[in-house]
């Protein structure tokens, strides 16, 4: 079990999390502006790296926030996370 | 005499206390302190059981947890037979019945073993390479054959009448094994005041120095400063003895598998068998040892071959001499000690065949001094022996060794199965062939075996300055060469317990295997669950030498959890039965109801009265609804409370109408999309006040709903003041649909005009003397109302309806009523590719933004053919047809849709369906064919509205003045009571003023200041003043928690927020309180409950949610040994037996007060 460290709680098992995808996937503030196949990609298109990744996570069972968080997808190693406008390192 | 090869004295048995047991049908004794393995060498058995592929006889070659070979069955009575047992890890007890595994008739005399004359014709790929052709024989041949042939062992056919627990534990360091450098890292941690578990998989700690009286540290004999050792950790370590570290996961979580009952001859009532541990630790030292290699020659497997440090086990721990006369193969020194040692103990050693060619060093010269023939330079070319090995060959020729046991050693393996599993780095050493941990190891798992050393390294692993120990009578060893690789030969045995022999390897070499990986997957050597433990490294040396690469090349497989055998029964824990997952019931109980599972929860599908089916039971509801009044158990329906000034904005983004113009007690259908423009859910939008709505949603997405408005809330519109809060929980809801409705409420409602209330509205008000939130609104195409009520107060206002006449309904007669309306069921007329347009709800959509709108526009998505909801009237009306079967154009073959909804409509006497149709729409009046099973049923497509198109049947009559009346008397609650025990008592509290608010910083002090208990500002803690307290569970959410008699909590709070936006939501009745009081509180909840509950991690004040077992809590220390833990209700009994579950383990005086 990951241990996961929240903005506000501090580290705490995996269980009490949620995984939310990928960070910065902004939605268009006039999606109706935008063109289908900008559309289409901020619908579909995510990263998918080896190594770091900033990643969304909820702490659902928990204080209920959503936090960025900075993982490894190799070791599974959390390098920081932050709460939502604070800038990721 | 019985245990002939026991020795005189000695060994760590106890020989006052003869243990009987039997193996295969005979019985033997033994002394308390044996293992099976060792109580079977003192009774001179050594066949014990046939070898997986090719039937060979097989012995026991280990002492330990390593053993390939040795695998029998231990029968405890029904259910309670666990078959592939390491007869070398089982503890003796009195009446331990043990059986040998694949052999027919008899372990003797093995029919099976025929295969053993064929191969040469099933070596590496045979399965592969013969069963191919002709493909006919795949099912009918080939299969059954092999599934006959494949398996070791057999499952037992009964349930497990066996309990197994979970537990979550926490330390700074963690060491597995409790051998001389595990014992050291104990002690080294434990002096610096840190939490400390070792584990060690044997029944007693000491691990290979209980094998070595001769040697002493600090002047104590190694056993005995092992018994030193231990009592000195006693306090402060927590010691778990049979326990094994089967697995390290991610966060440096360690699996451990506790055996509590199995060495027990009586079987205690309140233990688990087992425990499953998932620690997790600051840090894990690997204590683990090393595992030594048999040698690899042809015939090596024969019973009485056992691996050389086995024997001195035997003999020292056991006080068994393994054989009476016996060779010696080896490569390095240690086993020249097996030779002195035995030959002391009184056995004949025939000879000692070394394959180094010089060999010195101070074991060799006392082995020489005692007479003992060595023969350097020599390997064993083959033995014979049928079901016991009675010589060796020499591999110059020069003769055969008579003998009844060969002793071998190829060296050791030091023990990297965890540390592998850890991702961590494994460095290959190539003085000694082997890989060994880049950091956390100690001892023989570090390639490190001089014991001096192992100890002082010990120390300094578990954080201390390192100590040395003075350590006397330990020969000096010579260890470290990598294995020698050994040649092709069809009984050179790599790997026992999968039966693959050297050659095998040479084969997958020869047909181009290079990767280890392959290699391992192709011949099987290391996989299962010996996971090469003894033959890992042989079979890499081996392959090195036929692919002409060097070893660390080659590299080592991957090693896997569990690092032995874990049962099925420890992985499950609680978690089985009644307790798999959790039963959520709803407020109101009805006799003879039939339920059925919606979601988490259970529903009832109907009300049979006397003998009646439930077909005919769901047609009488529907004729009721139709005809009079009926009512509906709603309350598993998802409620939301939206407040704030945003919230109406908010809730226009989120659904596809708009909700800014909605009138305050006004309602409006809604239907939630995701961002891909598809239907998610669906449910009820009410306007109770300008800047507060009561929403519900359906019963089985109540939770993905809120997620996905937190969802878009926190991140995609944190702008916007609103707050979400759960009342799910807080309100049961009786829906009462039919003409009659308001007729039956009118004479209990006294402050709501029931008859001006026009469809879609919402009023706060009472029925008799209960609060009261009502929905005029239908999910039948009747004038109906949705009452909210208390939880608590549901099951009176039910029963007096029912005395009053209202027919009860269930989900299969709302159905059917429903869907002649042509009312949709998210996820049974939609499946997440059907648009608001697709189901005919095009209406619902507003102007302006919304999640999923822009979807809605993609050319895909207004493609003229998409599949629609259309109605279907099969052409012979007593047929129903069957939901999910295909629809097609008359004798086309191509399939246009499916029918999502089907039932035999009472009110129109007919089946009917709803279905969804290519180009659907524009079918209407064509007629398609469906496939069924007996044949293709013409059907005509309809509207889908099959009832009162116009609706006018929702409204509702005027209502007459009628003399009120009152409701029957409430049915009190009774709370589970627990069973006594002194260490911990569960009590359900009672229901007391529970306000979740929703604030920023200058509200939350004026909420404070009014309500009389200022809300913390510190995540996680809770501030109690006089008979309240505050509880921090968000960074902008706070649970008040008052007396019952605190008065208008909410209205004050409301009145303090001052104007600032706030939620303040009632949700006294959403939960009840578990109090746990007592020593073990903490422990009890650790059985479920993954948080660190130490009184430094979790101190006292310190509130939060969590998970505990399968459902989400509050978890409150309110005391160091008081807790508090609020249960949504119905999840209430679910936590209460969970946590008696774990109450069972306390060995406790029981207390007997009432």
């Amino acid at each position: 079990m990951l241990r996961i460290p929240c903005p506000w709680c501090g580290p705490r098992p995996e269980n009490e999390f949620r995984y939310g995808g990928q960070a910065g996937v902004i939605r268009p503030a006039d999606p109706a502006a935008v063109s289908d196949a900008a559309w289409g990609a901020y619908l579909h298109l995510r990263d998918n790296p080896k190594g770091r990744h900033v990643e969304r996570w909820r702490h659902l069972h928990g204080c209920g926030r959503f936090f960025t968080c900075v993982r490894d997808t190799v070791t599974d190693r959390i390098a920081s996370t932050h709460k939502p406008g604070e800038a990721v390192a | 005499m019985t245990q002939p090869f026991r020795t005189a004295a000695g060994g760590r048995v106890d020989r006052g206390r003869p243990v009987r047991f039997s193996f295969d049908g005979q019985p033997y004794e033994g002394y308390a302190g044996d293992t099976l393995a060792s109580a079977l060498l003192a009774n001179d058995v050594h066949l014990v059981g046939r070898s997986f592929k090719y039937h060979r006889p097989r012995g026991i070659l280990s002492a330990g947890s390593e053993e390939p070979n040795a695998l029998v069955a231990i029968d405890r009575g029904p259910g309670r037979i666990t078959p592939n047992l390491r007869a070398t890890a089982i503890e003796l007890y009195d009446g331990l019945t043990a059986r040998s595994q694949n052999r027919f008739p008899s372990l003797r005399f093995d029919l099976g073993a025929a295969a053993g004359l064929a191969a040469p014709l099933i070596s590496a790929g045979f399965y592969y390479k013969s069963f191919m052709w002709p493909p006919s024989f795949w099912r009918r041949v080939y299969e059954p054959l092999i599934r006959r042939a494949a398996g070791l062992g057999r499952a037992p056919e009964e349930a497990d009448p066996d309990r197994y627990s979970h537990r979550y534990g926490h330390c700074d360091v963690l060491i597995v094994g409790g051998g001389p450098a595990g014992l050291a890292a104990a002690l080294g941690a434990s002096a610096t005041g840190a939490r400390v578990i070792l584990c060690d998989e044997q029944a007693e700690p000491g691990g290979s120095l209980l094998d070595e009286p001769g040697v002493t540290i600090d002047g104590w004999p190694a056993p005995d400063w092992v018994r030193e050792a231990i009592a000195t950790l006693g306090g402060s370590v927590t010691l778990l003895p049979r326990t094994t570290a089967f697995g390290w996961y991610p966060g440096n979580t360690i699996g451990l598998l506790e055996r509590v009952t199995d060495h027990l001859a009586q079987l205690d009532g309140t233990l688990p068998r087992e425990r499953l541990w998932q620690v997790r630790a600051e840090r894990v030292v690997l204590a683990t040892g090393a595992i030594e290699r048999p040698l690899v020659f042809p015939g090596n497997d024969r019973p009485g071959i056992m691996l050389a440090g086995a024997a001195r086990t035997y003999l020292h721990r056991y006080g068994v001499k393994v054989g009476g006369r016996i060779v010696i193969a080896t490569d390095n020194d240690s086993a020249y000690r097996a030779a002195i040692d035995l030959h002391a103990a009184g056995t004949e050693i025939a000879g000692i065949v070394d394959s180094r060619t010089r060999v010195d060093g101070e074991a060799v010269q006392a082995a020489r001094a005692l007479g003992i023939a060595i023969r350097a330079g020599q390997t064993i070319a083959g033995t014979e022996g049928r079901s016991r090995v009675h010589s060796a060959k020499l591999s110059d020729g020069t003769g055969v060794i008579p003998c009844d046991t060969i002793l071998m050693s190829g060296g050791w393996t030091p023990s990297v199965h965890l540390f592998s599993q850890s991702r961590g780095q494994l460095v290959f050493d190539a003085g000694s062939g082997t890989c060994l941990p880049s950091e956390g190891a100690v001892g023989a798992c570090a390639g490190v075996f001089d014991l001096a050393a192992c100890l002082r390294d010990g120390t300094e692993a578990g954080g201390s300055e390192p100590r040395r120990f003075a350590v006397a009578g330990m020969p000096a060893l010579a260890h470290g060469r990598p294995p020698a690789a050994a040649k092709p030969h069809r009984s050179a045995f790599v790997d026992f317990q999968n039966d693959v022999t050297t050659k095998d390897l040479a084969i997958a070499a020869a047909e181009g295997f290079v990767s280890i990986e392959h290699t391992k997957r192709y011949t099987t050597a290391g996989m299962a669950t010996d996971q090469g433990k003894t033959s890992n490294l042989n079979a890499l040396a081996t392959m090195a030498a036929l692919t002409g690469q060097d070893m660390q090349a080659v590299g080592l497989t991957t090693f896997r959890p569990p690092y032995t055998p874990v049962t099925f029964g420890a992985f499950a824990g609680v978690a089985r039965g009644a307790l798999f997952a959790p039963v959520r019931l709803p407020p109101i109980a009805a006799a003879g109801v039939v339920l059925e599972d919606a979601g988490t929860w259970k529903r009832a599908r109907c009300y049979p009265v006397g003998n009646e089916t439930a077909e005919a039971a769901t047609v009488r509801e529907c004729l009721a609804v139709r005809n009079e009044a009926g009512m509906l158990d709603a309350s598993t329906l998802g409620k939301i409370e939206v407040a704030g000034p945003d919230a109406a904005a908010f809730l226009s983004l989120i659904y596809t109408g708009d909700f800014t113009g909605l009138v305050p007690g006004r309602c409006r259908y809604a239907v939630l999309t995701g961002e891909d423009g598809f239907i998610r859910d669906d449910g009820i939008v009410a306007r109770l006040t300008a800047d507060r709505f009561h929403v519900t949603t359906t019963t089985a997405d109540a939770a993905f709903v809120l997620h996905h408005m937190e969802d878009y809330l926190q991140t995609e519109f944190p702008g916007l003041r609103v707050w979400l809060t759960s009342i799910t929980e807080q309100w049961a809801v009786i829906a009462v649909q039919g003409p009659r409705s308001a007729e039956v409420l009118a004479p209990f409602i006294p402050d709501i005009d029931l008859g001006p209330m026009p469809h879609m509205s919402v009023r706060d008000g009472h029925i008799r003397d209960i609060p009261l939130r009502l929905f005029r609104v239908s999910f039948t195409g009747e004038a109906g109302f949705e009452l909210n009520v208390p939880p608590d107060q549901a099951q009176r206002v039910w029963d007096t309806f029912l005395q009053r006449g209202v027919t009860p309904y269930g989900t299969d007669a709302m159905h059917v009523l429903r869907a002649e309306k042509g009312y949709i069921v998210v996820g049974q007329d939609t499946d997440g590719t059907v648009t608001p347009d697709d189901a005919g709800l095009a209406w619902t959509i507003a102007a302006g933004d919304f999640v999923g709108r822009r979807s809605l526009s993609l050319p895909d998505m207004k493609r003229p053919n998409r599949k629609q909801l259309v109605g279907l009237l099969p052409s012979d009306p007593a047929v129903v047809l069957e939901e999910g079967a295909q629809v097609a154009g008359d004798g086309a073959v191509a399939s246009l849709g499916h029918v999502t909804s089907s039932y035999f409509s009472p009110a129109l006497g007919r089946g009917f369906a709803l279905a969804s149709i290519a180009g659907g729409r524009a079918r209407i009046g064509a007629t398609l064919s469906v496939r069924m099973p007996r044949g293709d049923i013409a059907v005509t497509v309809v509207d889908p509205v099959f009832i009162d198109k116009p609706g006018q049947r929702l409204k509702a009559r005027p209502v007459q003045p009628v003399a009120a009346e009152p409701l029957l008397p409430p049915r009190p609650w009774r709370a589970p009571t627990c069973r006594p025990a002194a260490s911990v008592r569960l009590t359900v509290l009672a229901p007391t003023t529970r306000l979740a608010i929703r604030a920023g910083g200058p509200a939350a002090t004026g909420i404070g200041l009014a309500s009389g208990v200022l809300l913390p500002t510190v995540p996680n803690r809770s501030v109690i003043a006089r008979d309240r307290a505050a509880l921090w569970l968000g960074p902008d959410e706070w649970l008040i928690v008052a007396p019952d008699d605190a008065g208008d909590l909410r209205a004050e709070a409301l009145k303090a927020a001052a104007g600032h936006p706030v939620s303040v939501v009632d949700v006294s009745h959403a939960t009840r309180t578990i109090e746990l009081a007592g020593s073990a509180a903490a422990w009890c909840l650790n059985a479920f409950c993954a948080l660190d509950l130490d009184l430094a991690a979790f101190p006292v004040g310190m509130c939060t949610r969590t998970l505990l077992g399968k459902v989400p809590v509050v978890l409150w220390r309110v005391a160091g040994d008081l807790f508090h833990l609020d249960v949504a209700r119905s999840y209430v009994s679910y936590v209460w037996d969970c946590l008696e579950q774990a109450r069972l383990e306390l060995a406790d005086p029981v207390v007997t007060d009432t």
